[in-house]
């Protein structure tokens, strides 16, 4: 009897479409993981780096080992001169007049600068020097502080927008094209149902898709999520329909898939620029700043960050619903007038 | 005027339709009876698929009045959808899904009708039900095109030019299956630029011309109306021995002779008895015959008759 229903033959059509299209899977699926993974292992928390150092005399080498930071070689002035030259050290030591240390460095590089320090104080300490205040180290490698913990919110937002801006303007410009809109207009199929099955189909590979976005990234990079899970089920939902709209809009009158794509292109280049996907948005002058504000993205990014680093509430958040729903309102409302049957 | 007993399925009256520049349709008339398939035939630019798409409702007409099956797309277009069926000239169905998903989508859009896999089996498609509208034939995608019209059991069949692009087998099934359908004594209108088509498939022609009729009837009428029935042509006679054309011209039932590139090419109206004729006269001048064809007239010379153009004439 289920199989009658024109809504859900609909909707199953945009889903097999959908899965039996590899690229589109691998570019709504596959691609965030990959994105999160290598960025991820790029920007992980390393252990303190160990800067190579090369001293002349075996008394200097033996007060630089006693920095842990640093790992020392002891080579022949000529040898030493040269590795400094290639970048295998970044710094030697050499003995001066008169009991004198000459360290040789690249002050441009901070690294060398670094390791002028350490051998310093290495070799000052081992003739003897006493600090006047002592000093120790509290390490800050917390969950949530990483660039991981940025980043993850800011491309299951890019994610959301991009699934849905493509998968409307796509699917119904391509089916604009085949004059598929027009065989289906001649059908008693009620048109509202055809927009409908687009944003059904939408709604459950969400689920799919930031369930498979969001589990990577707390199972393997224990990513946190702060705030409450039902409301950022409820922002991925709301921000998808905006998205939804507006790819609804742009597909409105557009005949070609060039066309479709390059206004794609065109209407989300500037929200991945601007947005803050990668780095935060407050980077951009002041005066931007409202007009960065009002961007879907920026709003769903944010919504997103704040649940799920500082466990927001959504009583807080209540500026960028209000975005995300305003996007949606006009997009839609404007989408219906323009939209073209044929 | 007489009316008919039954009313029409199709009535269409001063019907216009005007692009930015060009008229498409011209005052169009036309009455399709319930139960025949009549045919809307006409070279490329004619303005027969601007008429049945405003027939199907798909397209606004400037002026001019439709009725289907005694409705009116204006208040019944709900009504109207379920009981038409439509393939139009150009639609590609989607390649990703099979040919049961496809009539299974398309039978979720009537409130009644056949099962689908019945009817992939009236379009003989069923070994292909499992595969991919990517991987069809031409004329398999047509027949799946017309599968997707008889989903719901539609009392009045609309086909826009069915079998262009297909090779004469693929054409050869595709009539059998329309034909099948003409059985159960339901309406179709189609639109061909193929007189033979036309020919073999409807009881009534209107040739369509720049967005007018300008010939309406049964494809024998029309060929009837406007030359003999059968046209003869032949090679008789050498550069030294000529034949004298008069004596045929005289003969009964035999008219319009013309040469026409080495050959002589004339419309007769029995060719029993202008054949022999023929003989005896070359007999009688004792001029060899090196070639004679016989044809009977179609829709194509009627056409020509009509305009001095040919069907497919860009």
């Amino acid at each position: 009897m289920n199989n009658d229903n024109a809504l859900f033959q609909l909707t199953l059509v945009r889903f097999r479409e959908f899965m039996r299209e590899p690229e589109a899977v691998f570019w709504v699926f596959g691609f965030p993981i990959i994105l999160a993974a290598g960025l991820g292992i790029a920007f992980r928390n390393q252990p303190a780096q160990v800067l190579p150092v090369a001293a002349v005399t075996p008394h200097l080498s033996a007060s630089l080992r006693a920095e842990k930071l640093l790992a020392v070689s002891e080579l022949t002035t000529a040898d030493a001169q040269r590795e400094l030259r290639n970048g295998k050290v970044v710094l030697v030591a050499e003995t001066g007049a008169d009991g004198a240390v000459v360290y040789k460095y690249d002050d441009t590089n901070p690294e060398g600068r670094s390791a002028r320090m350490l051998a310093d104080r290495a070799v000052q300490r081992a003739a003897g020097r006493q600090d006047p205040v002592a000093a120790t180290d509290t390490l800050m490698r917390e969950p949530g502080s990483r660039y991981i913990d940025f980043l993850v919110p800011g491309l299951l937002g890019m994610n959301l927008m991009g699934s849905a801006v493509w998968g409307m303007a796509f699917g119904i410009v391509d089916a604009r094209r085949k004059k598929l809109i027009k065989r289906l207009m001649a059908t008693p199929m009620p048109r509202e149902y055809y927009l409908l099955s687009f944003v059904l189909s939408r709604l459950v590979l969400l689920v799919v898709e930031v369930g498979a976005v969001l589990g990577f990234a707390v199972l393997v990079f224990g990513v946190p999520v702060h705030g409450s899970l039902f409301a950022l089920g409820f922002y991925c939902v709301l921000a998808s329909m905006s998205f939804c709209a507006l790819g609804l809009l742009i597909a409105s009158r557009v005949q070609t898939i060039e066309a479709a794509s390059g206004i794609t292109n065109a209407v989300m280049m500037p929200m991945w620029i601007c947005s803050g996907v990668f780095f935060s948005a407050s980077r951009f002058p002041a005066v931007v700043q409202p007009f960065i504000k009002a961007l879907p993205l920026t709003a769903i990014i944010d919504a997103l960050r704040s649940n799920m680093l500082q466990g927001a509430t959504t009583a807080q958040l209540l500026p960028e619903m209000g975005v995300l729903s305003a996007w949606l309102a006009v997009c839609f409302f404007i989408a219906l007038r323009l939209f073209r049957w044929r | 005027m007489p009316q008919n007993a039954t009313k029409a399925a199709l009535r269409v009256r001063h019907l216009r339709k005007a692009y930015k520049d060009v008229v498409a349709v011209n005052d169009l008339d036309l009455e399709v009876r319930p139960g025949e398939c009549f045919g809307l035939l006409g070279p490329n630019g004619a303005g027969k698929t601007t008429t049945i798409e405003i027939c199907e409702g798909l397209t606004p007409a400037d002026s001019g009045d439709v009725e289907v099956l005694g409705l009116h797309w204006a208040t019944d277009a709900k009504a109207l959808r379920q009981r038409l069926g439509i393939q139009l000239q150009e639609t590609q169905l989607s390649d990703k899904l099979t040919v049961l998903e496809t009539a299974n989508l398309f039978r979720s859009f009537f409130h009644q009708g056949p099962d689908a896999m019945e009817v992939i089996g009236l379009v003989q498609l069923e070994e292909k039900a499992k595969s991919r509208v990517g991987n069809l034939s031409g004329g398999q995608k047509q027949r799946l095109a017309l599968a997707c019209a008889l989903v719901g059991e539609p009392d009045f069949l609309f086909l826009d030019e069915p079998t262009t692009g297909l090779d004469p087998q693929a054409r050869r099934q595709l009539w059998d299956l329309i034909e099948k359908f003409k059985l159960s004594g339901r309406t179709i209108l189609l639109t061909t630029h193929y007189m033979d088509e036309a020919e073999h498939l409807c009881e009534r022609v209107a040739i369509m011309d720049h967005g007018k009729t300008i010939a309406l009837g049964t494809p024998r009428e029309l060929i009837a109306s406007v030359c003999a029935e059968h046209l003869v042509e032949f090679s008789a006679g050498t550069q030294a021995h000529p034949l004298d054309l008069t004596a045929l011209s005289a003969i009964d039932g035999i008219r319009d002779v013309q040469r026409e590139n080495g050959s002589v090419r004339m419309q007769v109206t029995e060719l029993h008895r202008a054949v022999p004729a023929l003989l005896a006269e070359l007999g009688r001048q004792s001029v060899p015959l090196t070639e004679l064809r016989t044809h009977s007239a179609t829709l194509e010379d009627v056409f020509v008759t009509l305009t001095g153009r040919h069907l497919r004439d860009e």
